[in-house]
């Protein structure tokens, strides 16, 4: 099963760390990714750039409104999103208490919802008309 | 070799797991070694061939795997090198006897099920880690959500660890009561796939079904009396599904079954068992149901019910384990013997003590005792004060048919 795993961080909490704790965080954290890779849990990733490139697009008095930055306005930022492929969620929370990454802000895990049925029943319906 | 792997997983995932936590004394790094070691399996199998001992292959493999993980892990923290030097296994005893890998499922039975475990979390240990249930199936069956389940597992496997609780099947002295909270979980597992506690559906065959296969597992190991009991009493309940219920869901009790649908295999096997239990002597409340379960079993129809040896396996029953269901149940089977004026009678001393007073099932067989007494408006009280105590879609149902047999009968 695939778990979608969200990174939180505080943006300037890593800004403030010593270069050598950086360095050490930041290997601790490569290396538990490759160890996923190796093990087939690892199904998909990337880190986001700072909340600050964010642009956010909403629907407005029937037109779509952007406003520059982060959709929710928290502290915590999502840092990036990790797609684990796990055997239910107890193993996805095992999996991931490992993470050195935990260290660095929270980590939300939600199981990936599968559509595929949703889809199906959609393109039937597109076909019909 | 992908197929051949699944079919592998499927097969022996539960002994290879039971194993690693055995050798490294850890729920979750014996879970990750074992994926870790088929993840291995599929990445080298297709070159060099599948080993003459798949498992031994996955075992050790996982051992090592779970070695290594420990060792990368240590460049953080020392602890963890010295625990992997722990681990590391000796060069002769590299390799595990199949009689050791099979006590290991037992072991982890036993472990899953320890007294110091709330009741719910030995449940949920039980069916993840020795039945392979994933938590999100577990918790819906349960109807609770998988985070709450999941946390509830975590927990127990911390307190596991904590207590650093012993990976062991307990010592004869220790044996029978240990074995009962065992026999209990199972039991439990099984009674909420036959009779679910609330939902829109009666029966959760996939749960009776594990709860089936860990009594197997249990007996093959350890062949005590009450196990056997319990399996047969399993077995005899199951034996009824498909006629338990009607094609629309409707509950069809006991009596009006149609006894041709009745399973006859499992009821060979289930009577075997108990009589197997019986001459044990050393038998418990587990094989007196099942031997209850047995006489309806071989009844060839409702009315040649032996009910006189039906209420003397209650007497018995009721003096092993007392208890209010119990004796609700033998004043049943006195109605069907003596006539149900003797079974309202024992049914209200019952309710006049103050139990079972919110057991529905206590209203609804008082109720059905009064309506063939002809005492209508007591009848229709009972069902409906039943109805309002049961959560069971299919026996609302039910209880609503009764009642409005009893309008129509006016």
């Amino acid at each position: 099963m695939k778990y979608i795993c969200l990174g939180y961080i505080e943006p300037n909490k890593f800004e403030n760390l010593t270069e050598s704790e950086r360095n050490a965080m930041v290997d601790e954290c490569f290396s538990y990714d490759d160890e996923l890779r190796k093990n087939g849990h690892f199904a998909g990733g990337e880190a986001l750039q700072p909340p600050q490139t964010a642009a956010t697009l909403r629907w407005e008095n029937g037109k779509v409104a952007i406003t520059d930055g982060p959709y929710a306005e928290t502290k915590e930022q999502i840092g990036g999103i990790l797609i684990l492929e796990a055997r239910d969620l107890n193993h996805a929370i095992q999996i991931m208490s490992k993470h050195p990454g935990v260290k660095a802000g929270p980590f939300e895990i939600r199981p990936a919802a599968d559509l595929s049925e949703m889809i199906l029943e959609s393109e039937q319906r597109r076909a019909g008309h | 070799m992908r197929a051949h792997l699944d079919a592998l997983y499927r097969a022996e995932s539960g002994r290879i797991l039971a194993t690693l936590i055995r050798l490294l004394r850890d729920f979750d790094l014996a879970e990750d070694a074992m994926h870790d070691a088929f993840a291995a399996a599929l990445r080298h199998w297709p070159e060099s061939g599948i080993p003459d001992n798949p498992r031994a292959w996955l075992v050790s493999t996982g051992r090592f795997k779970a070695i290594d993980a420990l060792r990368r892990r240590a460049r953080f923290d020392a602890s963890q090198d010295k625990i992997a030097d722990e681990l590391t296994p000796p060069a002769s005893t590299a390799h595990e006897t199949d009689d050791t890998l099979e006590d290991d499922r037992l072991r982890l039975v036993f472990t899953c099920c320890h007294p110091s475990l709330n009741p719910e979390a030995r449940v949920a240990l039980t069916l993840r880690e020795v039945c392979g249930l994933t938590t999100e199936e577990i918790a819906r069956a349960f109807l609770t959500s998988a985070p709450t389940l999941a946390q509830r597992i975590v927990r127990a496997k911390a307190k596991i660890r904590d207590l650093q609780l012993p990976y062991e099947v307990p010592s004869a002295e220790e044996l029978p009561d240990r074995l009962a909270t065992v026999l209990q979980v199972i039991h439990l597992v099984f009674n909420e796939g036959y009779a679910a506690s609330s939902g829109t559906s009666l029966t959760r065959a996939d749960l009776t079904s594990e709860a089936i296969r860990l009594a197997r597992l249990v007996i093959e190991l350890l062949p005590e009396p009450e196990a056997m009991g319990l399996l047969a009493l399993m077995l005899l309940q199951e034996s009824r599904r498909t006629a338990r219920t009607s094609a629309s869901g409707e509950l069809i009790l006991l009596q009006d079954q149609d006894r041709s649908q009745w399973d006859r295999n499992l009821i060979a096997e289930g009577v075997a068992l108990v009589e197997r239990a019986l001459r044990s002597k050393r038998f418990g409340p587990y094989t007196l149901q099942a031997a209850i379960a047995a006489v309806h079993a071989e009844a060839p129809a409702a009315a040649e019910t032996d009910w006189p040896q039906i209420v003397a396996l209650y007497t018995l029953l009721a003096r092993t384990e007392p208890s209010p269901v119990i004796e609700l149940n033998r004043a049943v089977a006195v109605a069907m013997r003596d006539g149900p004026a003797a079974g309202l009678a024992l049914i209200d001393a019952i309710l006049a003590r103050g139990e079972l007073t919110d057991y529905h099932l206590a209203h609804s067989v008082r109720a059905d005792l009064c309506r063939r007494l002809d005492r209508t408006t007591e009848a229709r009280s009972s069902y409906e004060r039943a109805l309002s105590l049961t959560r069971l879609e299919p026996e609302r149902r039910f209880l609503e048919n009764r009642l409005r047999e009893l309008d129509e009968k006016k």
